[in-house]
């Protein structure tokens, strides 16, 4: 059994953004936290930490979930993918280049999470319509757009391929 | 917002973890995808010593038809339950309820055992479970025992499941042949917990309501055809709500009324 001690470190290792990372963390330390505050990955925010707002959304072997209801122990041998992995060489990817043409953000707090959450629709279901893209985009919370920019950004993508 | 410090125990198997439950379950979570508990724990609502991590344990993945019931292990998401291709056939109800619960982010983790284990009031499948008359398996290293919906729920937030045991399976019931069912919630966003969710199941001689969201648990209720107003109406106020800051206890009375009023017609229609 892997029996992790309270108050002591213990090393965690995954890969981020398909990168290797091993770093130490206490039972108690959240993903969303370990993300920003150990390994200066900054673009995966921090809203409610209750699993509510959806800020915090990152990539776990594929499924979007809340990194603010994770703990880093938990991710061990993952591979964990977060807003700082959606550009490619040449710049922006698809559906952040669509954001940004719809107006999809504002202050951009809750952007990094929505575009984790419809990288992984887009990869399961590139046909999706607007009632399901509104159904996933249930899970965040924009204080912004009124999330009509969102949706005609997701909508730009989506059926595409 | 951070949790208090804790043990994190990932046993490699359910023997491990009844184990390490018989020796410290009064001060031990069990936690599968920690959707409910870890809110809990950031709020310091829960401060377990232990947290027990079932989430990867080979014995809990299974769903499957076990006597006349879907049989879902405790690891099983409610994303995975509703990708079962068998679930419409089988219970078109839960198919019906699973994408009402919290958000497509959340579902991915979130278990539908971890979700009768927390047993909001508002939550869907506590109702589904109660309107269904289904059971929970619960084991611990004295044993195994299975407990009726009726049974396990014991009030807000409040379960028969002793410090020592935890669930290793939810029993729904399929759907009869010669039945038909329906739901309908009102939240105050999709996915926020349910102000009023109402579901029934009836044949062409009785409908059983059931109400979540109202009370300290979810209430149900058998009528027999035609449900008349008054029958509902008694039904509201026999359910007991009370007013807090997300609705008034007449506000959730009159929503029964007619969410009621609305779910027992389409049942009505579909069998009709």
């Amino acid at each position: 059994m892997r029996y992790l001690e309270a108050g002591k470190r213990h090393t965690v290792r995954f890969t981020l953004n398909g990168r290797a990372v091993e770093r130490e963390a206490e039972p108690r330390l959240l993903l969303s936290d370990f993300l920003r505050q150990h390994l200066g990955a900054f673009g995966t925010h921090v809203g409610c930490e209750h699993g509510s707002c959806g800020a915090c959304t990152v990539r776990v072997d594929g499924k979007a979930v809340r990194a603010c209801l994770l703990y880093a122990a938990q991710v061990e041998g993952k591979a964990i993918e977060t807003v700082e992995g959606l550009a490619t060489p040449d710049g922006l990817n698809a559906l952040q280049a669509a954001m940004q043409k719809h107006h999809g953000l504002q202050c951009g707090f809750c952007t990094p999470g929505i575009l984790m959450s419809l990288s992984q629709l887009h990869a399961e279901e590139p046909d999706a319509d607007e009632a399901r893209i509104r159904d996933v985009l249930s899970g965040h919370i924009c204080r912004c757009t009124g999330y009509h920019g969102i949706v005609q950004a997701a909508l730009d993508v989506f059926g595409k391929d | 917002m951070k949790p208090a410090a804790f043990d994190y125990a990932c046993p490699d198997n359910l023997d491990e973890a009844l184990a390490l439950l018989a020796d410290r379950g009064d001060r031990a979570r069990v936690c599968a995808g920690g959707q409910s508990l870890g809110a809990m724990m950031n709020m310091r609502l829960a401060t377990p010593d232990v947290l027990i991590d079932i989430a990867g344990l080979r014995e809990l993945q299974a769903i499957a038809v076990v006597d006349g019931a879907i049989e879902v292990g405790a690891a099983v998401t409610q994303d995975a339950l509703l990708r079962w291709p068998e679930l419409v056939v089988r219970q078109p109800l839960l198919a019906r309820m699973l994408p009402w619960i919290g958000h497509y982010q959340t579902r991915q983790r979130g278990t539908v055992c971890g979700s009768l284990a927390h047993a909001d009031p508002s939550s869907e499948l506590p109702l589904a479970l109660a309107l269904l008359r289904g059971e929970v398996v619960l084991r611990s290293q004295r044993g195994r025992r299975v407990v009726a919906a009726a049974d396990f729920q014991t009030g807000m937030m409040a379960t028969a499941t002793a410090d020592d045991e935890m669930i290793v399976a939810a029993r729904f019931p399929v759907a009869q042949a010669g039945t038909a069912s329906a739901f309908h919630e009102v939240a105050q966003r999709h996915g926020d917990f349910a102000i009023v969710a109402v579901a029934a199941v009836g044949d062409k001689h009785a409908i059983r309501l059931g109400v979540g969201g109202v009370a300290d648990m979810p209430g149900v209720i058998d009528l027999t055809w035609p449900v008349a107003d008054a029958a509902l109406n008694d039904f509201a106020w026999a359910l007991g709500g009370a007013d807090d800051q997300h609705a008034t206890a007449r506000y959730r009375r009159e929503l029964v009324r007619r969410i009621g009023r609305r779910v027992i017609e389409e049942v009505g229609d579909a069998l009709s």
